[in-house]
């Protein structure tokens, strides 16, 4: 049984503007103990699908207009907001793309890392102090007595990260989101706290969303990955599947676009055209306008996600027709 | 800390120095003198009294006796109430505003961060709409409105609270109110302001992902930052409040300061202006230093600059 199952998740913003469509009919699982991996360019509702199950999106504009999202046999996004509380934070946490702004520059860094233990369990501040303390060595902190007596704006951004990250599992949670926790950081700083991210998965077991733009980052942790555009999945696959054989004309436009797979000295590759704007409603696939294999039956009828064989799934009509 | 507080203090020094020197002038700019009112007065008497107060000294003269005096402490004699000094003046009637002040801040505290947190928390909704429109019409409504209409209502209409008067605790309620609104006012507004601000970061966002009951985030997470605003407006308002208020202590026949000060002016009592406007100015600069303790103890940032 699947630690969360997302089922047809659709959240839109009910903007002056109009209706932004920010995900539609998203669907993805998450088995205990594995790390997923959700790609996606900057406004592909990536994370505002993650946003959406902990019921963290603004409300008004925000509304989730459809779905389910059963964890634990709970449906997040009809359980209301008092049992929605006591499960975040606690069998789910989440991990923030900016660690600079994540923490409460108020607060000192103990009193926010025990706040979770205080609240969900009902610790005393010293049983809190003494388990923050450990959960700070846990991401390598050393000397926790002092630094749980700094303020935020003492530590670099790394350093938040790693608090960010202990006061996250602070509680042992089942499930860790982690949204582009490495995007704000500085690259060797970024491997060293997806090794600490890796490591403390295997360590406590729980399974990890790691939200990402970064193809790189999801190659190395994940084991599923969960293609995003224009507020769908595109195409899931495992990871070296996914990589070794693109079945989605988006992914492979994306795999080509990778610095790295690119030959020196020649111009870098890019997809032509913009994302598709999210407030005016799109009738085929949102990628066609943008797809060198675009028909006239892709801009006319949407399709839907298929699975193509077991754990591999695609939601373009020429490659499961056989066509690509 | 301590080298801060003396350094903050001893700046005080220069600052008072200007703003007695500033006025000095300006009120012997203004016509008329602290005698010419009197009826029936000699030009013999007319010469004692100048003598006797140093008038008919050079004015450079006047100004460095004066804040030769001052040095020591002596704010001199009152022209046109010789029975105290100034020093005895401001200590007689500031208790007096003091309390009224302090009674004032009390009802524009609590008013103004009651109706501008709960404004923040939904806004542009009926519970943010409602408390704001009040708070524009406390800013819009002089309090030389205010005041009688609140006389007219609850003390003639109603007879529940004196007219006016300061003997007993029902007397204190409407100047308090009277004083307190307009500042309730313009706390709400910062509030407001100051917490829609801070509900707004990352951090929030980070507190309720942790699980935190909305209360907790809002007044663990948020107030401290939210109320930034109204701090800083609060070391100026505290000195306005407790300084006492013309109006209101005319409304009310309240024996403050303002009254004092305002009839000093009347009358161009030069020692009292002086001794009042520096009493003043020196309870702004005290309690801007106190604002600027209370923003570096709430906001651990601006400690270190």
């Amino acid at each position: 049984m699947p630690l969360l199952d997302v089922h047809e998740l659709t959240t839109h913003f009910h903007t002056r503007e109009g209706v932004v469509r920010a995900v539609n009919g998203v669907s993805f699982r998450v088995e205990p103990g594995e790390t997923i991996g959700i790609v996606g360019e900057s406004g592909s509702g990536k994370t505002v699908a993650s946003l959406s199950l902990l019921g963290l999106i603004p409300a008004p504009p925000g509304r989730i207009e459809n779905g389910t999202a059963l964890f634990d046999g709970v449906d997040l996004l009809a359980c209301g907001p008092k049992t929605l509380r006591s499960i975040r934070g606690r069998a789910i946490s989440m991990i923030f793309q900016d660690p600079m702004t994540a923490l409460n520059p108020f607060m000192r860094v103990g009193d926010q890392l025990m706040e979770p233990l205080q609240v969900h369990r009902g610790l005393s501040r010293r049983e809190a102090r003494t388990r923050a303390e450990e959960m700070l060595r846990l991401v390598g902190i050393q000397d926790g007595a002092r630094n749980l007596s700094a303020w935020p704006h003492e530590f670099s951004g790394g350093m938040r990260q790693r608090v960010m990250i202990a006061m996250a599992l602070i509680t042992r949670p089942h499930l860790l989101i982690a949204d582009e926790p490495t995007t704000a950081l500085d690259v060797t700083i970024q491997a060293q706290i997806l090794e600490l991210l890796a490591r403390l998965q295997r360590e406590l077991g729980m399974a990890v969303i790691l939200i990402t733009h970064d193809l790189g980052v999801v190659a190395r942790v994940c084991r599923r990955i969960y293609v995003m555009y224009a507020g769908q999945v595109m195409e899931s696959a495992a990871t070296e599947a996914l990589f070794a054989q693109p079945r989605h004309p988006y992914t492979e436009a994306l795999l080509q676009s990778l610095p790295s797979t690119h030959v020196k000295g020649e111009p870098l590759h890019t997809i032509p055209g913009l994302p598709p704007d999210l407030i005016a409603p799109i009738a085929g696939c949102p990628f066609a306008p943008r797809c060198a294999s675009a028909t006239d039956r892709c801009t006319r009828g949407a399709p839907t996600l298929r699975e193509l064989v077991p754990g591999r799934a695609t939601a373009c009509f020429r490659v499961q027709d056989g066509e690509l | 800390m301590l080298k801060y507080i003396i350094r903050r203090l001893l700046g005080f020094v220069p600052t008072l120095f200007v703003i007695a020197t500033i006025v000095f002038f300006l009120i012997r700019l203004a016509p008329g003198g602290p005698f010419d009112a009197d009826r029936n007065v000699s030009d013999e008497v007319l010469r004692n009294l100048e003598a006797y107060y140093r008038l008919d000294a050079p004015l450079h003269e006047q100004y460095f006796r004066y804040l030769w005096d001052v040095l020591h402490g002596d704010l001199g004699p009152s022209f046109e109430k010789p029975s105290r000094t100034v020093s005895e003046w401001i200590a007689y009637r500031f208790p007096v505003s003091l309390e009224l002040g302090l009674y004032g801040l009390a009802v524009a505290l609590v008013l103004g961060l009651c109706a501008g947190i709960t404004a923040s928390l939904r806004p542009n909704t009926l519970t943010d709409h409602g408390p704001m429109t009040f708070a524009m019409a406390g800013i819009c409504i002089p309090n030389f409105v205010l005041g009688p209409l609140l006389v007219l209502a609850l003390s003639i209409h109603l007879g529940w609270l004196p007219v006016s008067g300061w003997e007993y605790p029902e007397d204190k309620i409407l100047p308090a109110i009277t004083l307190g609104v307009p500042y309730a006012a313009y706390i709400a507004r910062l509030s407001r302001g100051g917490m829609l601000e801070v509900l707004s970061q990352d951090f929030i966002r980070t507190a309720r992902a942790k699980g935190l009951s909305e209360a907790r985030v809002v007044l663990r997470h948020a107030l401290r930052g939210g109320i930034q605003p109204v701090v800083a407006f609060l070391g100026p308002a505290t000195a306005g409040l407790i300084t006492g208020s013309f109006v209101v202590e005319n409304i009310f026949q309240i024996p403050g300061l303002g009254s004092e000060f305002v009839g000093a002016a009347l009358h161009r009592d030069y020692t009292m202006i002086l001794g009042t406007v520096l009493f003043f100015a020196a309870l702004i600069l005290l309690f801007n230093l106190l604002v600027d303790l209370a923003q570096a103890w709430l906001d651990p940032r601006v400690r270190y600059e």
